[in-house]
């Protein structure tokens, strides 16, 4: 992918709570238009404190961040004006309409009315039928939604979505991986954190990992997944084995399946993958075997594997 | 998008006043039934004794502190709420990202409870010439007075509900502290019926400086001069915009 100019630059962030707590310990970013980029990282991370610095809601520490060229700090009203904010807790007003709400946040961005759009948004969240409902009548699903209408009400270049998907269920979150594809369509820059790496798979152009306040990792999916990725041989058995023979710890194979099988991980980068010569030492011990298959890592196995790297570092 | 984003503040107006809506029936009514109840005990049970105070019929009398009392405590009850349910639910998160500045925020946040206030404020007054004839000597700056009442304490208000983390906080300030004062402060009598020392050591509680001006905008006359209450007013209001401009400064309680 040709990098794009970038819309948001966050350079040598850092945030220390009231409590003394060091939640961010410098972080650099660069946000690209028009990228889906998905911050991942173990709870406690920073992803939220992170956010809620970009968008306004927590004080940085050290550090600057510019969106769309306004310094968050000088220039607020125009880096806040490009920003529509789904904050990962649901926080609404139980008691107001969701036509009203929505409409209150186009104002509250300094949009001049506009019918049309905000009817358009509730047609697409599928949210236009509830319209005249009390929030406190919707579902935590449609609540939600309802929240991401009120952040799009605004026309935002950017889109910030933490966790998304928390507490959906599979069907809303396959829509709301839909609608995320169709912002982006529009052009619409999306960063969002999530726990579920398919997610992040399945979306996302560039990923980012966050670990103890630190980014530990930026890299396009795909780069990622190939230069992280590990794949897995499995040796389906002829007959199952009691143990590992001593013979293969030089491969630290794992048995599978009651000893059926046997795991190899190896890494497709490497100059030797150790995938023949385990075959061949296999034949020398006499070990039979009906079936050979490979798969790549997901993502998800990739961060756990960092994640683990960062904390025996 | 740079200027004054004056359409964020009529959002956030008519959001607030949607609340009071809510409550519309309950919120026109207390006053009301406040206002006749006083009158009931204060102006028919007292006042048939006490007919006078310094050449004023006693029921007309009561009637200015009976609107300050009832403003101050609609003023800082709307504007403390409405600044504090929104850090109580999370709400708030979205006027942090929201490109709005600090005066817009207390314009929209104070003008709406100072409505309302003052809705209430010219309730009681109505209400009031049902029961008694009431003079007007200074009908403009009855009204200015009314509006700076307003304004300064809902700012007060404003600033209770940004402090307030819990609804109990939010009570004990209007209950414990701006009530007493307010009965002491002559809302019910002149200070010049009270005998020495009583009567210097109120002299110490601001409040009284605000009924007098109130009641000199009625009868032409108060405990003490017009000038002195302004004094206090505008004291008042510079000292709560003092004191939000350094809660924006630093974020106070508002942001982390
Ligand atoms: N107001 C606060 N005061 C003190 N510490 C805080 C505060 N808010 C967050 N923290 C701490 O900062 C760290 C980062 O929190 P943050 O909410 O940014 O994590 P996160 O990556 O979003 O986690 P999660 O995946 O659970 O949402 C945590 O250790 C948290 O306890
Ligand atoms: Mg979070």
């Amino acid at each position: 992918m040709p990098r794009m100019a970038s819309i948001i630059t966050v350079s040598g962030l850092t945030k220390s709570y009231a409590s003394g707590f060091q939640a961010l310990k410098g972080v650099d970013l660069e946000i690209e238009e028009g990228e889906i980029f998905a911050l991942l990282g173990p709870n406690g991370a920073g992803k939220t404190t992170m956010i809620s610095i970009i968008c306004g809601n927590v004080r940085a520490t050290g550090g600057s961040v510019t969106v769309a060229g306004h310094d968050i700090v000088r220039d607020y009203r125009g880096s806040r004006s490009a920003i529509g904010l789904v904050p990962q807790e649901l926080h609404t007003d139980a008691f107001e309409r969701v036509i009203d709400t929505v409409t209150f946040s186009r104002g509250l961005f300094g949009k001049p009315r506009n019918d049309a759009y905000i009817e358009k948004i509730l047609r697409d969240l599928s949210l236009w039928d509830k319209r005249h409902s009390k929030i406190l009548e919707l579902s935590g699903g449609m609540k939600r939604r309802v929240m991401i209408a009120k952040a799009l009400s605004h026309e935002p270049r950017i889109l910030f979505l933490d966790e998304p998907t928390a507490g959906v269920d599979v069907e809303l979150r396959r829509d709301m991986w839909k609608l995320i594809g169709e912002l982006r369509q529009t052009g619409v820059t999306i960063i969002l954190t999530t726990h579920y790496i398919e997610e992040a798979e399945e979306m996302a152009d560039r990923v980012g990992v966050i670990d103890k306040g630190e980014l530990i990792l930026v890299e396009e999916k795909t780069a990622l997944m190939k230069k992280l990725g590990k794949k897995s041989l499995t040796v389906v058995l002829a007959e199952p084995l009691a143990a590992v023979p001593p013979e293969l710890a030089e491969w630290q194979v794992a048995l599978k399946a009651d000893g059926h099988e046997i795991e190899y991980l190896f890494d497709t980068q490497a100059e030797r993958t150790g995938v023949s010569s385990l075959l061949r030492k296999l034949g020398d011990l006499g070990i039979g075997y009906k079936d050979l298959n490979t798969q790549q890592s997901s993502l998800e196995d990739i961060f756990v594997s960092l994640v683990h790297q960062e904390k025996a570092a | 998008m740079s200027g004054f984003n004056y359409r964020a503040i009529w959002s956030i107006y008519r959001f607030e006043l949607h609340r009071f809506r809510r409550t519309l029936l309950t919120g026109l009514l207390v006053p009301v039934i406040t206002t006749s109840l006083y009158f009931v005990v204060f102006g028919g049970a007292i006042g048939s004794r006490m007919t006078q105070i310094d050449g004023i019929a006693y029921a007309a009398f009561i009637v200015p502190g009976l609107i300050m009392m009832s403003m101050f405590t609609e003023s800082i009850f709307n504007a403390s709420f409405g600044i504090y349910m929104p850090k109580f639910t999370g709400t708030i998160y979205e006027l942090l990202s929201a490109p709005v500045s600090a005066a817009e925020t207390i314009i929209a946040y104070v003008g709406a409870a100072a409505t309302k206030s003052l809705i209430v404020g010219t309730i009681i007054f109505l209400t009031a010439h049902l029961f008694v004839d009431l003079p007007v000597a200074h009908p403009l700056a009855m009204i200015g007075f009314m509006l700076l009442i307003a304004i300064s304490f809902c700012l007060f208000g404003f600033i209770l509900g940004i402090w307030a983390q819990s609804f109990e906080q939010l009570q004990v300030i209007p209950m414990l502290i701006v009530m007493p004062m307010t009965f002491l402060g002559g809302a019910f009598y002149s200070i010049h019926m009270l005998a020495e020392p009583w009567r210097t050591i109120t002299l110490f509680n601001p409040i009284v400086y605000l009924i007098s001006g109130f009641r000199w905008t009625f009868f032409g006359r108060g405990d003490v001069g017009i000038e002195l209450s302004l004094l206090f007013v505008a004291g008042m209001l510079v000292l709560c915009l003092a004191i939000i401009g350094w809660m924006f400064r630093t974020g106070y309680r508002i942001k982390k």
